[in-house]
């Protein structure tokens, strides 16, 4: 459903990626560790569109319609209406936008896109809390301005929670995990859990091996210096974390 | 004290701004009526001429000619922070109105309803507003007020200046000149010459006004200027909601529209004055577009009475206005909350001034001021305590978003201190509209202009809240229509 061919790209034209190569299935977790600067957060934002970086080989194929189409032309709305998430690393605040009212626009925003009706206040709000039981967040949270004076954990818990509403196909989690405490992590790798289906797929990328132990990887890459230098199961991740990247290199 | 923080914006490779075109200015229409105008010049024949043509007393036409005396004593000023060519005072009419006098709003010409319905402030008796009573000024003169006989009924006057004056000359002898004094400054001395009409609103005692009551300005004929001249007093224990709207059709040529508001508040009064101003702009490269220099300002006259301006400044080429408030009585309340948008080429020096003269004055001061294309856009505010002004407290926000890198941004905090139990804050930032925030929220699914007008929502929010809510409605898809092209 989700395939990435020889991806190049620079930024501001230092070259990143160096020839990426993944294939995920529906129904898999894939997880990618690496070393700091090894581009894993490059990669992330490049699946989803974003304009500071710059492809220069390659494709990223996702399925539409049956049929797997290059997305790299198309604008990040439309690959978010399409089903493809990003959980930022680092969540943006936006002022005076209240929460609740910002994750309804996006849900009817995708809703329009797939040609579903969309979702008035009152349903809105009964779904809303559905998503919200699910990650173990209150009311004050949803009627306070986006990311805007929350925590470390609850700005990382809002992002599982607009993915929970958003329910997209594939998920990419940039290291939904940094800075979380062990309890809230919990909580988070939960809400992820709870969302796996055999339809959709996660692209889980962290710093430490934890994370995996909650969120159960099928598959392990090691990223390095721009490409994926070592792909295995969770027992890759096991090493990593007692053996340290440069035996791998 | 004057600080000054400017802010030119480098680099935003992702928001090349695109020309809104003219087209985008729904107002910008001009209706072919009848009319009757004064030839262009200004002289005292010209201040006699209106005066007469309004069958004026005496004691009215002499104030006009004292303050036109004064006038001619006077420069122009150029403190602010704005550049246009010369104004040609000569060059302009001072007095044009539709030819039909009506008698009543039946009779007024169809063209002109017509023309305010499509600017959405129906008059006719069938579908006018019903919340909000409206006064309407198609260039120099009112054509009309609705629901008069139900204000009436409570003893609330609202009707034009002109009418006033005919009717209740002892409250416009009273107040008229008496908050902004004719000789307080250039444009409020030619005002006080030659304003034409505007509206006077008169709460009695303990009476709380049942509807909002609004003024929409209209300038319709070319080479003319509009010199509106509003009046309101709250007697004690009352409270009043005004609202205030214009617009003008496109033209190459600048037009001139310089008002002068006065506000009463006597003890315990409320006055709640709320503007969206949306005058046309200019194009792209600043053509045309009215110049919008204003002086508005409220007295707080009794104790515990409270003025509360409320902004949206949308429109003018160049806008020169500083809604200010006295706070004389001792616990009276000042607020001011402003957004101020400038695009394309428009330049806007905007602000307030409080001045605490009594015991236990508050005031509070929300601005926010958006700037895209090559605008220029200058929040100017004096905060002033004098030595009376016991425990007086002040708090000022100012906040100004760059859309782009070609804009620019100025905050002037005037800050006086007279009294030592006085207690000031300030806050200022200035911040481009972020790209993360943008890609954020498109990551969500939202397009470019969803994205710019939630985040744009979110800035002035704090203002939006104060207007009446069919004013937030309207301020709200006025930014979104200006910006729709900035961006992208």
């Amino acid at each position: 459903m989700f395939e990435i061919r020889n991806l190049h790209a620079t930024v501001d034209g230092h070259k990143i990626l160096k020839g990426i190569n993944l294939k995920v299935n529906p129904g898999e977790v894939h997880a990618i560790m690496g070393p700091n600067g090894s581009g894993k957060s490059t990669l992330s934002k490049i699946i989803v569109g974003h304009p500071d970086y710059e492809v220069t080989e390659g494709e990223i194929l996702f399925l539409i319609n049956g049929k797997m189409t290059n997305i790299l032309e198309m604008e990040p709305e439309t690959r978010s209406r399409e089903g493809i998430f990003l959980a930022f690393q680092y969540p943006v605040e936006i002022p005076g936008v209240n929460t609740s009212m910002f994750l309804r626009a996006a849900y009817n925003e995708a809703c329009k896109h797939q040609g579903a009706d969309e979702m008035d206040p009152l349903d809105f709000d009964v779904y809303l809390h559905e998503k919200m039981k699910l990650l173990d967040m209150d009311d004050k949270f949803i009627n306070r301005a986006v990311n805007v004076d929350f925590s470390g954990g609850e700005k990382k818990r809002n992002e599982i929670l607009q993915m929970a509403i958003l329910n997209p196909r594939l998920a990419v989690l940039d290291e939904t995990d940094s800075g979380l405490d062990v309890d809230s992590m919990k909580i988070v790798a939960n809400g992820v859990n709870t969302l796996r289906t055999k339809n959709n797929a996660f692209v889980v990328i962290t710093h430490y091996q934890r994370l995996l132990n909650y969120i159960v990887p099928d598959f392990v890459h090691i990223l390095q210096d721009g490409k994926i230098v070592s792909s295995g199961n969770k027992d890759l991740a096991l090493a990593v974390e007692n053996k340290g990247y440069d035996w791998l290199k | 004290m004057a600080q000054v923080n400017e802010k030119k914006l480098l680099n935003a490779k992702t928001m090349e701004e695109n020309a809104l075109s003219s087209r985008d200015y729904r107002f910008g229409f001009y209706t072919d009526i009848e009319s009757e105008s004064i030839p262009k010049g200004l002289n005292e024949d010209t201040i006699r001429m209106i005066s007469k043509k309004k069958n004026e007393p005496d004691w009215m036409t002499e104030w006009r000619l004292s303050a036109y005396r004064h006038w001619l004593t006077l420069q122009e000023p150029k403190w602010a922070n704005i550049v246009h060519p010369p104004i040609d005072y000569q060059g302009i009419s001072y007095f044009n109105a539709p030819k039909e006098k009506p008698k009543s709003l039946d009779e007024v010409d169809s063209e002109i309803l017509e023309t305010f319905e499509r600017l959405g402030v129906p008059l006719s008796e069938q579908k006018r507003l019903v919340g909000v009573a409206v006064d309407a000024v198609f260039d120099s003169v009112s054509i009309g007020t609705t629901h008069q006989k139900i204000l009436e009924d409570q003893g609330i006057i609202f009707c034009s200046i002109s009418e006033a004056i005919q009717r209740h000359p002892e409250l416009v002898k009273a107040y008229l000149g008496s908050v902004v004094p004719v000789k307080d400054n250039y444009f409020a001395a030619l005002n006080s010459a030659v304003f034409t009409d505007g509206s006077f609103c008169y709460i009695p005692k303990g009476v709380r006004c049942p509807m909002d009551l609004s003024t929409y300005f209209r300038i319709n004929a070319a080479q003319t200027g509009q010199f509106e001249r509003t009046l309101i007093i709250a007697e004690e224990d009352s409270y009043v909601s005004y609202l205030e709207g214009c617009t003008a059709p496109m033209r190459d040529e600048n037009q001139l529209h310089a008002a002068v508001v006065e506000l009463i508040a006597l003890d315990r009064a409320e006055i709640k004055y709320s503007t969206v101003q949306n005058w046309y702009a200019g194009d792209k490269d600043g053509r045309g577009g009215i110049y919008n220099f204003v002086t508005k300002r409220g007295l707080c006259k009794g104790a515990h009475s409270k003025i509360s301006w409320t902004q949206v400044e949308a429109g003018s080429a160049i806008t020169w206005k500083y809604p200010s408030t006295v706070l004389m009585g001792d616990d009276s309340i000042g607020e001011f909350y402003s957004v101020a948008l400038t695009n394309h080429r428009m330049q806007a020096d905007t602000g307030t001034k409080m001045i605490h003269i009594g015991k236990n004055t508050r005031s509070r001061i929300v601005s926010k001021g958006i700037s895209t294309d090559e605008a220029n856009n200058n929040y100017r505010g004096l905060v002033k305590i004098l030595p009376s002004a016991e425990n007086a407290r002040n708090f000022s926000q100012c906040d100004s978003m760059l859309v782009g890198n070609r804009c620019k941004a100025n905050t002037y905090p005037y800050i006086d201190v007279r009294n030592n139990t006085a207690i000031t804050e300030h806050e200022a930032s200035t911040s481009k509209i972020s790209e993360e925030q943008i890609f954020y929220l498109q990551s969500r699914g939202l397009d470019l202009e969803h994205a710019v007008s939630l985040i744009i929502n979110g800035f002035c929010k704090e203002v939006f809240t104060k207007l009446p809510m069919e004013f937030a409605v309207e301020a709200v898809r006025l930014l979104e229509m200006k910006l729709e092209n900035s961006v992208g």
